[in-house]
């Protein structure tokens, strides 16, 4: 399988990639990791007539710290998220997490950007993202702008991206104190798309639950916080019962599309399975019970 | 369609191809350059029998464009071999019985070469999840895993001799 022919493109800096896609429009593609983009190609499901691939951009690579802030550049491979030493110290559920998608090989080549930019419910940066409160910076024509990953996913493949914009940075707060994090994704086999995922981030004080962040992947037209399922256990001593309460809570938002990975009422039910476990080992990384 | 000059090292030797930017890194691999030994299974990334390694990563190059290999260091099967000598891994891969039908050998070998590198002394649990971007239909894997413990040992053995 052969792509269609398409123009291609090596911009060396942002500005010269936003200058492509201001000229092209509609007719042009990004390209990062090209793991969801070229099969896609391939099927002719997509067919951009430009490709500008941003690859050769190094100041979207890399994480680093900068005035308390985790930022991450759009083209960290999911390879890199996972050996970052400052990630595992002050926000660990971003590389345990990366270690469940796609496989080695795919890891080395994928990025966090393009991840979120493609805008699957399938992909497993979008729930991250929302659990953890991430800012994105998207730079176009003119400049940079802020927002937030609770207003970035719109619908499935469609997100608050321009066609002219790129995204350029993901901006993370590190891990507050006495807080734990998880992410639980159930999948058929290595290199699948999760049947159902769920993020949990729960800050304790003493024994009660300070705040809490969950987020729900491949359970509706995009990722999605489970808001309901959190206030469940705000201000409250968590315990099995409000867990299986939050994951009720949870559920009643999840409108998975079927597919050979199940129906929906078994995908919601795995849904709610998620979140039960992703809940339990975010009390249990931040010291809980 | 414009052809695009690339130039990029292969196998230690300077390579200068012209391509369409539509062509894959293992069409040009296979097609032009004429090494066959990077095989096209599944065409979508997933199989890793096209696992090649580019720029000291491993990458499936059914999944990569041509030109997106300019300036790059690329090495496949065909570059593990020196003056005759079978690698440490394709011997192991031959002493073990690690393969059956042998079609996904060369991305198991071209996998196997760099997670080596990337871990040398690993578990056998570290080998799975190291070398789960590629399918055997054949063997089940258990001797495979064998293969890489086995090239482990070997290749650690060479390290441990050069050091004296």
């Amino acid at each position: 399988m052969i792509p269609p022919s398409f123009e291609y493109h090596a911009p060396g800096s942002v500005a010269d990639a936003i200058a492509l896609l201001s000229q092209y429009g509609d007719a042009a593609k990004i390209l990062a990791g090209g793991h969801s983009l070229l099969p896609m190609m391939k099927l002719r499901f997509a067919e951009p007539e430009h490709l500008v691939d941003i690859n050769n951009i190094d100041s979207l690579k890399g994480i680093r710290e900068e005035d308390g802030e985790i930022v991450i550049g759009s083209m960290t491979s999911e390879s890199a998220l996972i050996t970052s030493t400052l990630l595992q110290e002050k926000c660990p559920m971003l590389p345990e997490a990366a270690k469940m998608i796609a496989d080695p090989q795919v890891r080395n080549r994928g990025t966090i950007g393009g991840d979120i930019s493609h805008g699957d419910p399938g992909n497993d940066h979008p729930a991250l993202m929302l659990a953890l409160d991430a800012t994105f910076t998207l730079v176009g024509p003119n400049g940079a702008r802020q927002i937030a990953a609770a207003d970035f996913f719109l619908g499935t493949f469609f997100t608050a991206l321009e066609a002219d914009e790129i995204l350029t940075e993901i901006r993370i707060a590190p891990q507050a104190a006495n807080t734990g994090a998880s992410y639980q994704k159930l999948k058929r086999k290595t290199g699948d798309y999760a049947t159902a995922a769920a993020a949990a981030v729960i800050t304790l004080s003493g024994d009660t639950c300070q705040s809490a962040a969950i987020a729900l992947t491949n359970l509706g037209a995009t990722a999605m916080r489970a808001s309901a399922a959190e206030a469940v256990l705000v201000g409250q001593v968590i315990d099995e019962d409000l867990i299986k309460q939050a994951a009720t809570k949870a559920m009643e938002i999840c409108e998975p599309a079927e597919d050979l990975r199940g129906d929906a009422e078994y995908k919601t039910h795995m849904g709610g399975e998620m979140t039960r476990r992703a809940i339990r080992a975010a009390i249990k990384n931040a010291g809980g019970n | 369609m414009a052809k695009t000059q690339v130039s990029f090292n292969l196998n230690g030797q300077d390579v200068d191809v012209l391509v369409e930017a539509r062509e894959l890194l293992i069409h040009v691999l296979r097609e032009q350059l004429q090494l066959t030994g990077s095989h096209i299974g599944c065409e979508t990334s997933h199989c890793g029998a096209c696992t090649v390694d580019v720029n000291g990563q491993s990458i499936k190059s059914c999944t990569m464009l041509a030109v997106q290999a300019q300036g790059a260091t690329v090495m496949t099967v065909e570059g593990l071999a020196a003056g005759g000598e079978l690698h440490p891994l394709q011997q192991a891969f031959m002493d073990e019985h690690g393969l059956q039908c042998g079609f996904c050998t060369p991305g198991m070998l071209m996998r196997g070469y760099r997670f080596l590198q990337e871990n040398p002394n690993p578990s056998e649990e570290e080998i799975r999840s190291g070398m789960a971007g590629n399918l055997c239909r054949c063997t089940g894997y258990q001797n495979i895993i064998k293969s890489i413990q086995t090239a482990a040992a070997a290749l650690n053995a060479n390290t441990g001799s050069q050091a004296e």
